[in-house]
């Protein structure tokens, strides 16, 4: 639930302060570490490019946005990024190499975003970068990681529609997100589906698969609405009464940040609530809103609704309670861990996986070994690296509860394939 | 159906009774947009309408109130939750205290050194309006934060079976009239309105005439900035607060003032109710984006043939 507000104005103060005295610094790591295994791999064979790999260090880039509107999304992938690298560095490193952070902060700013992108891989040569969080950060260091031949390990679910060489994309694209979500709510009974999302290409995108998937693939099954709304808008009575005209089964939602609030909010307000919902057989299922959401919304004005996400902190596998007491040890028992924060928690360990499966770090040698990089103890339950560079994973639902958690009350049978460009949903 | 009419179709498959309790409701989505205009535009309607201070930190004078109770709910919560369904008068109390007395040190520090060059006042309370987001972010970091509500003002009002009304957009429209009346009361109906409209009018002579210019022009400041503070309190009832919360507002605010006609209360008013209602009812037909294409064009186009707003306060130029 949540926290005074005095905690929690103290902890940012402290969080803030540290990570902004941390940016551009090299940290975690102490300086007379000697490597145990540099006769196995020996500098000479472990690099031949022209990145920062010593005999006892590999040094990395972290990229996320510390200041601005962002950093609120963006603060808990920072954290599962450190919280992996310290436990790498704590088992011994990376084929005996410690690895020290560069961070830099993209100021929520997408030109920023591409400098500072451009100064790690030129000025500190990283060995590979942890970052980016919207869809419009990744777009503008895009050009640069493939002119400089760097490597980012990308965390957030996205729409799809891109795979790079030089990107490994640790959360889903959309069509893992929303098709077998769909085929569940279709399964509950679902037959006329209310499609509303933030106004931007994240949402559109998605309800544009989520249109034909419902049109094409579920029988007797339609679309009686699709709405969009401006980021940040706060009214939405008159969609609320749109949608009580339209009596749909399904509310399908795609709204972000602010707006998520007030939409909940006045939701509740007119009527519309998870048990009212569940009353006639209908549900609201969202892949936009996680624990960190549910953080500012208050679970009790969300209870009851679903969300098809890869990941929730209260996944009951012992993975995830190992990965959930850690983190909370390393950040503060009050911490809420998101769909989002697993996956950039995958990327430095995905990375150990391919450069140790490798026995290098070149750039080059890594996009190919890539493939088929698994992570049996991910978090989320096992993940495997697929040809495109984006993961196979299982979808789960969660329902919400009032203390701001999730129930997990399906996950699919089979990992669900990354289709980034997908063939009959055009 | 007939082409003229093609955007009734959506209402075929319902009945008159279905129909007749959804434009209640639509109706009364336009009149709490209303509310929510107006209040954020009272204390700017003072302020921009009445001093011509371009205030470009309105918004951020609104986040501080909705901070303001964001704190106090939480406090309430944590010490006495007894007084959790009573807590929401005080907290608009303390947001517009905290908002006049910010207001009152900004207006101390720098706009009163402005007024002669009102241009440059935009470019200093846009810095203001930066410095106090950022600040915001450092205190209370940049998560979204809402405040606890009191049970009462939860859930909706349904004076029939498929009517729902509510009951935060009806708090909201009381306090917007309460809010109005008291300012229209000052304004024209005190001593301390008197003075403002005379300094307003000619500074020099309302000097000369023995009147506190400085005192007059910092007190009507506060006041606004205090306003901002009680919307920013009202709006947690139905949003919620981020460091950068106000400048969603400060756009909406300006275009209700200018459109009213800047210095008139009852213009501010008047633009407040049509903007939100065209709005509603478009978002209604339309989609919500392009309502607000709609509504845009037509205040330009408006104010291409009417620059002045649509209530214009005769002045001597």
């Amino acid at each position: 639930m949540n926290k005074p507000v005095f905690h929690r104005v103290l902890g940012s103060l402290v969080a803030t302060a540290a990570l902004i005295a941390s940016l551009g610094t090299s940290a975690m790591a102490a300086d007379d570490w000697k490597n145990p295994v540099l006769d196995t791999y020996p500098t000479s064979t472990v690099v031949t490019s022209g990145i920062d790999v010593t005999d006892n260090y590999v040094t990395v880039g972290q990229l996320h946005s510390i200041t601005g509107t962002m950093a609120i999304s963006e603060t808990g992938s920072v954290e599962a990024e450190r919280l992996a690298i310290q436990q790498i560095n704590d088992m011994g490193g990376i084929l005996g190499r410690k690895i020290k952070i560069v961070q830099e902060d993209g100021a929520s700013d997408w030109p920023t975003f591409a400098e500072k992108a451009k100064k790690l891989l030129v000025k500190d040569k990283v060995a590979s970068v942890f970052g980016c969080w919207t869809s419009a950060s990744r777009k503008a260091v895009l050009p640069i990681f493939e002119k400089e031949n760097g490597m980012l390990y990308y965390p957030t679910f996205y729409e799809g529609l891109e795979a790079s060489k030089n990107v490994i994309y640790t959360g889903q694209e959309a069509t893992q997100q929303i098709i077998w979500g769909l085929d569940w709510a279709y399964q509950q009974g679902c037959r006329t589906f209310f499609l509303i999302g933030s106004d931007y290409i994240w949402p559109r995108t998605s309800n544009k698969i989520a249109r034909i998937h419902i049109e094409r693939y579920l029988k007797g099954a339609k679309v009686v609405g699709e709405e969009y709304y401006p980021l940040g808008h706060t009214n939405f009575n008159s969609l609320i009464n749109k949608v009580k005209l339209k009596k749909p089964d399904c509310i399908y939602s795609i709204v972000v940040g602010g707006s998520n609030v007030s939409w909940y909010k006045q939701l509740n307000a007119a009527g519309i609530t998870g048990a009212a919902l569940a009353k006639k057989g209908k549900l609201l299922l969202t892949i936009s809103t996680t624990e960190d959401e549910i953080l500012g919304i208050g679970g009790k004005n969300v209870e009851g609704f679903y969300a098809c996400m890869k990941y929730f902190q209260s996944l009951p596998n012992e993975n995830n309670q190992a990965f959930v007491s850690a983190f909370k040890k390393m950040w503060g028992e009050d911490s809420v861990i998101g769909d989002v924060t697993q996956a950039a928690y995958l990327g430095p360990w995905l990375w150990k996986f391919t450069v140790e499966k490798a026995g290098s770090f070149d750039i080059d040698t890594l996009a190919v070994a890539s493939e088929g990089i698994e992570f049996a103890a991910a978090p989320e339950g096992y993940v495997r690296i697929a040809k495109n560079h984006h993961l196979w994973s299982r979808a789960k639902i969660g329902q919400m509860l009032a203390d701001g958690q999730f129930k997990v009350i399906a996950e699919s049978d089979d990992l669900i394939m990354p289709d980034p460009f997908p063939e009959g949903y055009k | 159906m007939s082409g003229t009419l093609f955007f009734l179709d959506i209402f075929k498959d319902y009945s008159s009774d279905e129909l007749s309790s959804i434009f209640v409701m639509q109706g009364f989505s336009g009149i709490s947009l209303f509310s929510v205009f107006l209040l954020m535009a009272l204390g700017l309607a003072i302020i921009f309408g009445q001093m011509k201070v371009i205030n470009m930190a309105h918004g951020e004078f609104l986040t501080a109130g909705a901070y303001t109770t964001v704190l106090l709910s939480d406090l309430v919560t944590k010490y006495i939750p007894a007084a959790l369904p009573y807590y929401f008068f005080i907290a608009i109390m303390m947001a517009f205290f905290v908002a006049f007395i910010l207001g009152y040190i900004v207006e101390k520090l720098i706009v009163s050194y402005l007024y002669e060059r009102p241009l440059d006042t935009l470019l200093a309370t846009w810095g203001v309006s930066m410095v106090m987001q950022q600040s915001f972010r450092l205190i209370f970091g940049a998560r979204e934060d809402s405040a606890t509500m009191p049970e009462w003002l939860m859930g909706s009002w349904s004076p029939t079976e498929s009517i729902s009304i509510p009951i935060n957009g009806l708090f909201l429209l009381l306090m917007s009239i309460l809010m109005t009346t008291i300012v229209l009361l000052l304004m024209y109906r005190s001593r301390w309105g008197l003075r403002v409209r005379a300094t307003v009018q000619n500074r020099e002579m309302s000097t000369a005439v023995g009147i506190n210019s400085k005192k007059v022009d910092r007190w009507t400041f506060a006041l606004g900035c205090g306003l901002a503070g009680i919307a920013g309190a009202a709006f947690t009832t139905i949003g919620s607060v981020s460091p950068s919360a106000g400048s969603l507002y400060i756009v909406d605010t300006f275009i209700v003032v200018v459109f009213g006609g800047a210095g008139s209360i009852i213009g501010t008013i008047l633009s407040a109710f049509g903007i939100a209602q065209a709005q509603s009812i478009l978002e209604f037909f339309l989609t919500g984006v392009l309502a607000k294409v709609f509504v845009l064009l037509a205040i330009v186009g408006i104010l291409m043939i009417r620059p002045q707003g649509i209530v214009a306060n005769k002045v001597r130029q």
